[in-house]
């Protein structure tokens, strides 16, 4: 299937009336939790997810995906509004966007937002269009050992760039694994970590971590008292939003810049849209001719960044589609997500799953098309969200979670599981132990512990097979990558940049 | 070494050493390497051999570390928040099994603002019923999602 007729048929799913009611329901509900600070994407698709069991999986994943980059959009009114951003991919739009409201040019800020991230997020998708499938065709030489090494690369870079202490993302990271070994072993059948528990026989869902970690984790990290916060005031009227000729030409460059960087960035695993945003930026403030007027409201720092963040998003869909593996928290529910409704991300998904894939991609141009319509007129009324006070929000998320997590079993047990993960997510807050290491361990654990015994029954127990061309390249790439603390030039960059993401 | 004690990761690298050396152990009784090849202890015993050495060098470097460079010492108030906030929850889950998920959730919403958030009863009970109730009319009436019910409800 060409390009243009996949991207046919994606319209044709994605503008059903039941799959646009999807995408407008994602966008809005991202925005509105790109809005609340505290509430990020991977809490809210790892709560709805188990609701979407009994949709159609096609418009679910609109959905989810909908909430994934809509956040992004949202994230931004909180940076320019609050100095605070809603989302940690907006924290570099507070620097210029907040001195903009500052000097009365919110709606300009807010308007340059939404369009910045309007059309580098459908570069992004645009170029998930035109990558993914030659990727996917080429990644069909791949067999156990290069997925194994794949893998191992992907758990590196994630485990780089996830928090200051190398050590304590490779922790995380273990601990994921070793929950995603829980149950019965499909290859000999024996019983492993299970406690003496029946429940544990069928492993632990991989939702109730996902749930537990991100939001009861995030209620119990935030229930502590916060000032009620200093909203600045959104100017009315569309045209008041609407940023000056002069702003557009200003922000030429840093729409293309934003739009390349989100999208490379996004592609690499664990880098994420934090990273992407701020390194656009640093390009946009290197380049530019007025280099002084950043850091005081300088119009390309919302552009460039807003941007970036959101062609991430396409970026990001290449690798968790075309080869399963995801780079972060949130990719790696949606990746879940695919996997418990039957499809299998990877080289074949694009051939056997078209309805999906196209769907998913157009669905996603519709979707930034109503981002930015919604987001002009009613960004004033997304604002009104930061006065929601948070103890009103805490009942509500605990009480998703408990419903989320009892639809996927309908037990209690399950429910005291999530007590647990949801402890295990705030004491990981309060260490400093990542979490995002730890989701890509237990969603990558089964897949990759498959692979390296395929791969060695396979070679009768001979580890050269894992030394063949590409293995080992992408073996010793990881190797190189987890050297790197130390190297004290080259970890002060990683410290600097995961410093950013914090 | 005293500053060790108060040392978050000095705890928890030896929580995690605990860990590794349970996996380890486990591991150890499952067959390592077969006939067809790797059995199921093969992957579990590198992990948690990785784990052991992380943990350690992460206890290491807790003890080593000068005390100027020490994470700053614990805020007891809002550790007490948080805990007593997921025992509210716990007693919730507990609770579910007697009186089913509405009353337990009301329960629960009240605790957080009524007492956790020191909001007066007028906006806590409405919050604490009027969720319930919501919730209940949305998962089980409308969309026909099953809430956990109790002895009674």
């Amino acid at each position: 299937m060409d390009i243009l007729s996949g991207l046919l048929q994606g319209f044709q799913v994605a503008l059903t009336p039941a799959n646009l009611v999807m995408c407008v329901l994602g966008v809005v509900l991202g925005t509105v939790i790109g809005v609340l600070p505290g509430l990020g994407p991977s809490a809210t698709i790892a709560m709805l997810l188990p609701l979407t069991f009994r949709l159609e999986p096609t418009g679910a994943m609109i959905m989810l995906a909908g909430i994934y980059y809509g956040a992004k959009y949202g994230g931004s009114t909180t940076s320019i509004l609050l100095n605070v951003p809603g989302e940690s991919s907006s924290v570099v739009t507070c620097i210029d966007g907040y001195q903009m409201a500052r000097k009365g040019r919110a709606g300009a800020a807010l308007g340059m937002a939404a369009i910045a991230s309007f059309i580098a997020g459908t570069f992004g998708v645009l170029m998930l269009m035109l990558v993914a499938p030659p990727l996917a065709e080429l990644s069909l030489a791949f067999s156990s050992p290069e997925y194994f090494a794949l893998m191992v690369l992907g758990l590196a870079l994630v485990v780089l760039l996830a928090g200051a202490s190398l050590t304590k993302a490779l922790l995380s990271m273990l601990v994921g694994l070793w929950i995603a070994s829980m149950g019965t072993d499909l290859f000999t059948a024996t019983s492993r970590f299970t406690f003496g528990r029946v429940e544990l026989i069928g492993g632990i869902e991989f939702i109730i971590v996902a749930i537990g970690v991100f939001a009861v984790g995030e209620v119990l990290g935030n229930i502590e008292p916060k000032k009620p916060a200093d909203v600045l005031p959104v100017p009315k009227g569309l045209r008041n939003l609407l940023p000056t000729r002069d702003d557009m030409k200003r922000c030429r460059f840093a729409f293309l810049n934003g739009s390349l960087i989100g999208f490379l960035i996004g592609i690499l695993p664990g880098a994420g849209s934090t990273i992407a945003s701020f390194m656009s930026y640093g390009i946009e403030k290197g380049l530019s001719r007025h280099p002084e007027e950043f850091g005081h409201g300088a119009i390309e720092g919302v552009a460039a960044p807003e941007g970036a963040n959101n062609a991430e998003t396409g970026g990001a869909l290449v690798p968790l589609l075309t080869l399963g593996i995801p780079g972060s928290g949130t990719t790696a529910i949606l990746l879940a997500a695919l996997v418990l409704w039957g499809f299998k991300p990877g080289p074949l998904f694009i051939h056997d799953s078209p309805a999906m894939f196209w769907g998913l991609v157009a669905s996603m141009y519709i979707g930034n098309v109503l981002l930015l319509v919604l987001n002009l007129p009613l960004v004033a009324v997304f604002a009104q969200l930061l006065k929601v006070p948070g103890y009103a929000m805490y009942p509500l998320i605990l009480g998703v979670s408990l419903v989320g997590v009892y639809a996927v079993g309908s037990s209690l047990f399950h429910l005291g599981l999530l007590a647990l993960f949801g402890l295990l997510g705030y004491a990981m807050r309060k260490l400093d132990y990542p979490a995002a290491p730890l989701v890509l361990g237990l969603v990558l654990g089964d897949p990759m512990e498959k692979a390296l015994r395929q791969s060695l029954m396979m070679s009768q127990g001979d580890l050269a097979i894992l030394f063949r061309p590409i293995p080992s390249v992408l073996l010793a790439l990881a190797a190189l990558l987890l050297l790197i603390p130390l190297f004290k030039k080259l970890n002060a960059v990683r410290v600097q940049m995961v410093d950013k993401e914090a | 070494m005293i500053h060790s004690w108060r040392n978050g990761d000095f705890w928890s690298g030896l929580a995690l050493a605990a860990l590794g050396t349970y996996i380890v152990t486990a591991a150890r009784r499952w067959t390592y390497m077969g006939e067809d090849g790797p059995g199921a202890g093969f992957f579990p015993l590198w992990y948690g051999g990785a784990m052991v050495v992380l943990s350690l060098l992460l206890v290491a470097g807790a003890v080593l570390k000068r005390r100027a460079s020490v994470a700053p010492a614990v805020r007891w108030g809002d550790l007490g928040r948080a805990l007593a906030c997921w025992a509210a929850f716990v007693a919730c889950i507990a609770l579910m099994r007697v009186v089913g998920f509405a009353i337990a959730f009301a329960l629960l919403a009240w605790f957080i603002v009524a007492v956790m958030a020191r909001r007066p009863q007028r906006v806590a009970l409405p919050i604490a019923i009027g969720g319930a109730v919501a919730f209940y009319a949305l998962f089980e009436l409308a969309l026909d999602v099953a809430l956990p019910r109790g002895m009674f409800f």
